[in-house]
């Protein structure tokens, strides 16, 4: 984030061209944002994995919040995007509660999963946070394993069924792809507006002040812990927010949701859109998920592409794409 | 339930913990004096197992290749660290963590396609086959030969650390490189040969414990979660806190699933998260080498 | 060899895929759909885990069911309309199959589904597919299926359920080894399932169950188990997990000295696993299964399918979970050629009348649940000695009747 505002703060005096540009989309970054997603079903292949592209973006998003703007890296947040599917999905299969209440019950859950976790992660610090949060992620795991009444166990919570949303006195068909894909893009797009007016709030600058220099920002009077602690919370809510809407996307919840894996694969995301940037988290699920599908489709080695573009990544563009992009139209 | 069976339960847990120490040792030390999270260890212990196979297949000794593989694959690992590991010292964990990560799939594939995905049927060495009389139960002559093979390793490594000049060389560098480089030493060279020890110990680990689990391309994927484990209850870095660990959570495992089967595997999580809620840095947290 | 030819399939609907997402068919009405649907090729849609643990039976698969779709289109298709097999990828993971299933229904237009290894996986793609109107014919092993929350008309089990495959182990092992059972559990729905197939059995025999373990999934180490079962002193033990746990558990058993004590007996004898485990881990173990390719000196269907898999890999023989592949797209075909078109209730009619001899003799698809009714063969695992060639391993000890009695009622399911 840092280097977008000073990108936009370097082109508002001087510059044109390609500078100017970045300025202007950074400085409209949500209509930005809303525009290229809105568009994304016409650059993958087929809905669904478009859909699973703007569900994987949120999530990276989410995360984002805490890895990239607050510098901590969280390797449970499984937990958080998993207890938000299930904590939408099971209402829903078990007790026929209708989306409209089940979505922020998936939401809720997932918020206090993030204040318990949190609390007891924030103490540690690099490695010993992401492990602890690691083994929290794996008692949600196995809690939810265990619970098959409630959750179905390995074999998965199915029966999530939202046929149709009706709203406004408006009928949608979720069993058409492209209706579906352009409800769940609203939602994303109330989620991703909030998402930055956080960015912009007193809160949001407190995040980078902590980032650049922990040490001043205590002196400053900031209260580090519980900004810390706020930032794991708003982190959870939105990867539950994501969750949620995996689970009416799939009509099913897997519990590799919950797996550890998923926690690397949200890391991998954001790694490869760029850390601590406003359009990273769906750049790098657009690159991810595409390029998955893609090299699946013409190999089963497919995790040799993905090990290697890892290892190209990490070498030569540390940054991420959009990060290294900043970067080289910056100099 | 007998004090017998507690008390074989309680062996059996040892025996266990012995293998989780081994494969926690390489991942404490790189991390320890590298600072580098190694998400690859895994595959290394894997590829020990495979090129196991082949050393067996062709001088048919499993004693031969105890001790070619970590000779093998600690070479391999230096090659990695020169090539991939060492653009990223001093910038901060996470660079290193994706690298590796990205690394252990490509190892996993490669060896998917060269050695196919079925598995390789690996035999327990005839001479420790069977089981010994303990007098009060039977054990495995293989555990048993396990838990020796790996105090020995621990007495080497121990002795290469604190009495050798090139363990004082080691340990002076993971304290403070700058100091060691102006000394004249080369630490780039230390870093190289420590990442060697560690991705050998890892294939090692990998050729023990393959008549034990078998010979397959997945194998490492339940290994790395086990050696975090270890690793940050023991305290990342502390060769004496990851065999304290190992033992102590081969023993959690083994007594959870006498009283409590299902558990068995999330034990070993609980036991992490109540260490570091109490002990953030785990229970040898960083101060130094063997301290 | 085989991942080649998932490769070309897949690299062409690709394509196809892709082109038609270009020129903006996604809106197209539905009776336009269908009307395409019911001319162009008969496709059919493959979710299985080519890559990754089990990529080995996965693939094989993959390769048996090219075997049935080549053998529909050699005799001429319906009419000249060819089937064509759409392979995808499921990962092993509910999710990623959820949305292959979604892909394949929507943008490829598949007519049918089938396939997917792990129950998970199988559950998933059936609530995609049922709630889409398609048919699909399952090859994993689950009971849920069968039952009613999960059932729909579009839902066919070609795959074995644990109730008869544990049922058939359970009735051949307990009146010869003895009475004194201990179970060593896999904790997730195949385990528990199996292990209530066992006890059904058991109840006629009167066994008596000494000890119950359950293991998390995926446990690398089975050591810490064996005190307790040494000590409850059991004359079979019945192990309830799959794929690697089940190598591990006889490797260490067999170090354990657990097999001078006691039999062990797995519902499910994997080819494979024998193949990676090789004999000694393996001798005088029991266990069942659908297929063994030593059946081909009883049945000419078996011969069939071996020849046709000797000719095209290598002399190669197809494994247990290879061969289901060819079953389910086999029984899927003869549907067809029976309904006479692919219109979805004509199929669902056709199949439920359907009598067919895929692999093993005849099977047929009980009404009320769409379970393939079909024989379970119990195996005991050959020593060394005994092994004559590479594929030499099994020897079928006891075949169960392709018989309705050997499943849960219709009632016990929930239907009606």
């Amino acid at each position: 984030m840092a280097s977008e505002t000073s990108a936009a703060r370097g082109a508002t005096g001087s510059a044109g061209g390609l500078k100017g540009l970045v300025a202007l989309v950074t400085r409209h970054r949500v209509l930005c944002a809303l525009v290229v997603l809105a568009l994304l079903p016409f650059l993958t292949p087929y809905e669904a994995l478009a859909v699973n592209i703007l569900i994987f973006g949120l999530y990276a998003m989410g995360f984002n919040l805490i890895f990239g703007y607050a510098g901590m890296l969280s390797f449970g947040h499984a937990a958080l995007f998993g207890l938000g599917a299930y904590g939408c999905g099971v209402p829903i299969a078990k007790f026929g509660v209708p989306w409209f209440l089940a979505l922020p019950m998936g939401i809720a859950i997932a918020g206090l999963a993030s204040v318990v976790i949190g609390w007891f992660a924030i103490r540690s610090r690099g490695i010993y946070f992401a492990m602890i949060t690691l083994a929290l992620s794996q008692v949600v795991y196995y809690t939810t394993y265990q619970w098959v009444s409630l959750t179905g166990g390995e074999d998965g919570l199915r029966g999530v069924n939202v046929p149709a949303i009706d709203i406004f006195g408006l009928h949608f068909d979720m069993l058409n792809p492209t209706t579906k894909y352009y409800v769940l893009f609203v939602f994303a797009a109330v989620a991703i507006a909030l998402f930055s007016r956080i960015l912009n709030s007193p809160f949001g600058a407190v995040l980078e002040a902590l980032r650049e220099n922990e040490k001043r920002a205590m002196a400053c009077g900031y209260d580090i812990a519980r900004t810390r602690w706020l930032a794991f919370i708003l982190s959870g809510l939105f990867s539950g927010f994501a969750g949620a809407l995996y689970a009416i996307h799939l009509s099913v919840v897997p519990i590799e949701t919950l797996n550890y894996f998923n926690s690397a694969e949200v890391l991998m995301i954001t790694l490869l859109g760029g850390m601590g940037t406003f359009f990273g988290a769906f750049i790098g699920a657009y690159v991810y998920i595409m390029l998955q599908d893609v090299v699946t489709v013409v190999t089963v080695h497919w995790q040799l592409v993905i090990g290697t573009l890892f290892v190209v990544l990490i070498l030569f563009f540390p940054r991420g794409i959009w990060g290294s992009f900043l970067k080289w139209v910056r100099a | 339930m007998t004090f017998d069976l507690i008390l074989l339960q309680a062996f059996t847990g040892v025996a266990l913990g012995t293998i989780f120490v081994l494969v926690a040792l390489g991942l404490s030390l790189i991390f320890g004096l590298l600072t580098i999270v190694n998400f690859a260890h895994s595959q290394f212990f894997m590829l020990g197992a495979y090129v196991g196979v082949v050393v067996l297949a062709v001088t048919g000794s499993f004693w031969a290749a105890l001790v070619l593989v970590p000779l093998v694959v600690g070479a391999l690992g230096m090659v990695c660290e020169r090539v991939l590991i060492r653009p990223l010292y001093g910038r901060g964990i996470d660079y290193p963590l994706l690298l590796t990560f990205g690394l252990g799939l490509i190892i996993l594939e490669l060896v998917r396609i060269f050695a196919g995905t079925e598995g390789i049927p690996f035999n327990t060495p005839e001479a420790l086959t069977g089981a010994v009389d303990l007098g009060v139960f039977f054990f495995p002559k293989y555990r048993l030969f396990l838990i020796g093979v790996t105090a020995a390793i621990l007495v080497a490594l121990w002795f290469f650390l604190e009495k050798t000049p090139y363990g004082l060389i080691i340990r002076a560098g993971a304290r403070d490189p700058e100091i060691v480089q102006v000394l004249g030493v080369d630490v780039s060279r230390v870093w190289l040969i420590v990442f060697g020890i560690g991705t050998g110990l890892a294939a090692l680990a990998g050729v023990l414990a393959a008549p034990i689990r078998g010979v397959f391309p997945e194998m490492g994927v339940p290994v790395l979660v086990e050696a975090f484990v270890v690793t940050v209850v023991g305290g990342m870095g502390s060769l004496l806190g990851a065999v304290i660990a190992g033992l102590a959570v081969g023993i959690t495992v083994s007594m959870t699933s006498l009283f409590y089967p299902e558990m068995t595997t999330l034990s070993m999580f609980l036991l992490m998260a109540v260490v570091l809620v109490f002990r953030p840095r785990g229970l040898f947290g960083r101060a130094g080498v063997l301290d | 060899m085989g991942s080649r030819d998932i490769l070309a399939v897949s690299r062409r609907s690709l394509l196809k895929g892709a082109a038609l997402g270009a020129v903006g068919a996604i809106a197209a009405p539905a009776y336009l759909r269908n009307a395409f649907a019911q001319t162009g090729p008969i496709k059919i849609g493959f979710p299985v885990p080519i890559s990754g643990p089990y990529s080995t039976e996965a693939q094989d698969q993959v390769r048996c069911a090219e075997l049935a779709v080549a053998m529909f289109n050699d005799a001429g298709g319906l009419n000249g309309r060819k089937a064509e097999l759409l392979v995808r990828d499921d990962k092993l993971n509910p999710g990623e199959a959820a949305t292959r299933a979604l892909e394949l229904i929507e943008n490829d237009k598949v007519n049918f589904l089938c396939g997917s290894l792990s129950a998970s996986v199988q559950l998933s793609v059936n609530q995609v597919a049922k709630q889409r109107g398609v048919i699909y014919n399952s090859i994993s092993q689950s009971d849920s299926i069968n039952e009613k929350a999960d059932f729909s008309k579009y839902t066919f089990h070609e795959g074995l359920n644990p109730h008869m495959t544990a049922g058939a182990v359970g009735r051949y092992v307990f009146p010869k080894f003895g009475k004194r059972v201990a179970f060593l559990i896999a904790d997730y729905a195949y385990g528990h399932e199996m292990a209530r197939g066992f006890r059904n059995a058991g109840k006629a025999f009167g066994i008596e169950e000494v000890l119950e373990i359950k293991h998390p999934l995926g446990q690398t180490d089975f050591s810490t188990f064996f005190p307790r079962i040494q000590a409850a002193r059991p004359n079979v033990l019945i192990v309830c997990n799959f794929g690697r746990d089940q190598l591990n558990t006889v490797k260490q058993a067999t170090d354990f000295g657990l097999k001078q004590q006691m039999k062990i007996a797995f519902p499910v004898l994997l080819f494979s696993q024998r193949l990676a485990g090789g004999p000694g881990p393996f001798e005088g173990v029991f266990g069942g299964a659908n297929y063994y390719w030593g059946l081909e000196e009883k049945f000419p269907s078996a011969k069939r399918l071996n020849d046709a898999y000797r000719a095209k890999f290598n002399n190669a023989v197809p494994t247990d979970y290879g061969a289901l592949g060819f079953a389910g797209v086999y029984a899927l075909l003869e549907g067809v050629k029976k309904a006479g078109t692919t219109d979805t209730d004509a199929m669902i009619a056709a199949l439920e009348a359907l009598k067919y001899d895929a692999y093993k003799g005849e099977e047929y698809f009980r009404t009320c649940d769409h379970q393939a009714v079909q024989s379970v063969l119990v195996l005991e695992s050959k020593p060394q000695a005994q092994v004559k060639s590479q594929y030499d391993v099994f020897s079928i000890v006891d075949t169960q009747p392709a018989e309705d009695k050997f499943l849960r009622s219709c009632s016990e399911l929930g239907h009606g």
